[in-house]
């Protein structure tokens, strides 16, 4: 349960972090909350011959909230984003689904960036950053790139990121006009890993009816998965809406596995009720 | 090894470590704080939780080489001029049983109180749902939480109830 032994580099500039990991490339991890990958290090499951230590890297904690959305720096730590009313009034989505990652110690420590790299598919932020159609924001000594969050999430526990790119931040769009969003997730024990988890973002036309609904999964395939449920919704107001067929089209178009948590057919059914649920929450929050 | 230096309960301390090594292992081993108990090594447990530049953090979680230059609160910290209302509210409530979580319990509740003196008991649950005991069933440990707000309210002169 101790770390293998690995070469520190604590870069105090982007700049020096982007040169370190271009020499050090595919033998390199970034460390910045370590809430993943130091247990991951503990267990031995990663052995990396170099850590880069982004902490001293004070350009990287930012928090931008626009009009547009809310933008995150690598290493601006969950707690802090769950506690601003500004990136809550943008996109609440981002406090709604931070009060699951894990407990509020870990998130004092844990960045949402990090959580976005490490692309488990049992984590939130994945789930929340592909229904809102985010993106990340990458760079190396090469340049700069914006990756959509479909093409981010490669796999379970792979991103797109190069050897040598670091995902500098990452962009939360604003929740747009007559729209509302849930989040709802089942664990065994609060702060633990959801056995399947929910994300739903629901628009209203003028005359209240649903004229957009997507509902994005964690724990049920190996990245977020997101389904469109608008056609079988069928534009009607909330009040009439058939959450039920909803559900059913989500446990149609999902294929979970089992693991020591939960059978592929529980998994399955509890997404199918955290559908209904959170389609009805956010829609009611959209009226 | 690498000379880490960072600030311990107020004092400015300095040893030589490996860059792997665990803030955790820093403290007990090369600084001979023993105070800060390691339970699980994978941040489940809480039981290694310290005050990093005062938010509560796993200390199991973080290297010592990261920590360099900041300032660390231990459970030796807490009660540097006698017992802290929350360690007193951990004793009257019998709060603990066999202790080894306590170290962790005690620095977490005492920022949960500086940021919250008057938590609700879903935000006590909530505040302390990332510590485990083995022991006690918690239910003494959650009127110690309260117990520690009325102290502390009471020391400061602003007793509400």
């Amino acid at each position: 349960m101790k770390p293998p032994p690995f070469d520190h580099h604590a870069p105090e500039t982007l700049e020096e972090a982007l040169e370190v990991l271009a020499r050090t490339g595919e033998d390199a991890k970034v460390l910045a909350g370590g809430q993943s990958l130091i247990p991951l290090l503990n267990m031995r499951l990663a052995a990396p011959a170099h850590l880069v230590d982004i902490n001293r890297v004070a350009s990287l904690d930012t928090l931008e909230v626009t009009e547009e959305g809310v933008r995150i720096g690598a290493l601006a730590r969950h707690a802090r984003v769950e506690r601003s009313a500004q990136a809550a009034a943008t996109q609440p989505l981002l406090r709604a689904a931070l009060r699951h990652v894990a407990h509020p110690v870990i998130r004092n420590r844990g960045t949402v960036v990090g959580s976005l790299a490490h692309a488990d598919p049992a984590a939130e932020l994945p789930a929340v950053l592909a229904l809102l159609e985010g993106t990340v924001e990458a760079a190396s000594v090469a340049g700069r790139r914006t990756i959509g969050a479909a093409e981010f999430f490669a796999g379970p526990l792979e991103s797109s990121l190069r050897p040598g790119e670091l995902a500098t931040g990452a962009f939360f769009p604003a929740l747009p006009a007559n729209a509302g969003i849930a989040f709802a997730e089942v664990a065994r024990r609060h702060g633990d890993y959801a056995m399947a988890g929910a994300a739903a973002l629901v628009t209203v036309d003028e005359d209240q009816r649903v004229s957009s609904a997507r509902v994005a999964y964690l724990s049920v395939a190996a990245t977020p998965l997101v389904l469109d449920l608008t056609g079988v919704l069928e534009r009607r107001p909330p009040v009439t809406c058939d959450w039920a067929a909803a559900a059913a089209y989500a446990r149609d178009h999902m294929d979970t596995d089992e693991d020591i948590h939960a059978s592929a057919e529980y998994r399955r059914h509890l997404a199918g009720v955290l559908t209904e649920r959170v389609l009805r929450a956010a829609a009611q929050q959209a009226l | 090894m690498t000379e880490i230096g960072l600030t311990v309960n107020g004092v400015l301390r300095a040893a030589s470590a490996e860059p792997r090594r665990l803030l955790s292992d820093f403290l007990r081993h090369d600084l001979g704080l023993t105070g800060t108990h390691v339970g699980c090594e994978h941040g489940v447990c809480g039981c290694c939780t310290v005050l990093f530049d005062g938010e509560p953090v796993r200390s199991c979680l973080m290297f010592a080489v990261t920590a360099a230059g900041h300032e660390v609160t231990t459970v030796e910290g807490l009660g540097a001029g006698g017992m802290s209302p929350v360690q007193r509210a951990f004793q009257d409530c019998h709060g603990l049983q066999c202790g080894f979580c306590t170290p962790g319990f005690l620095c977490t509740v005492t920022a949960l109180l500086r940021d919250n003196p008057r938590p609700s008991e879903d935000e006590v649950l909530e505040g302390i749902s990332g510590n485990l005991c083995r022991c006690t069933g918690y239910q003494n440990i959650i009127k110690a939480v309260h117990r520690a707000a009325d102290l502390i309210a009471e020391e400061s002169g602003e007793a509400d109830r």
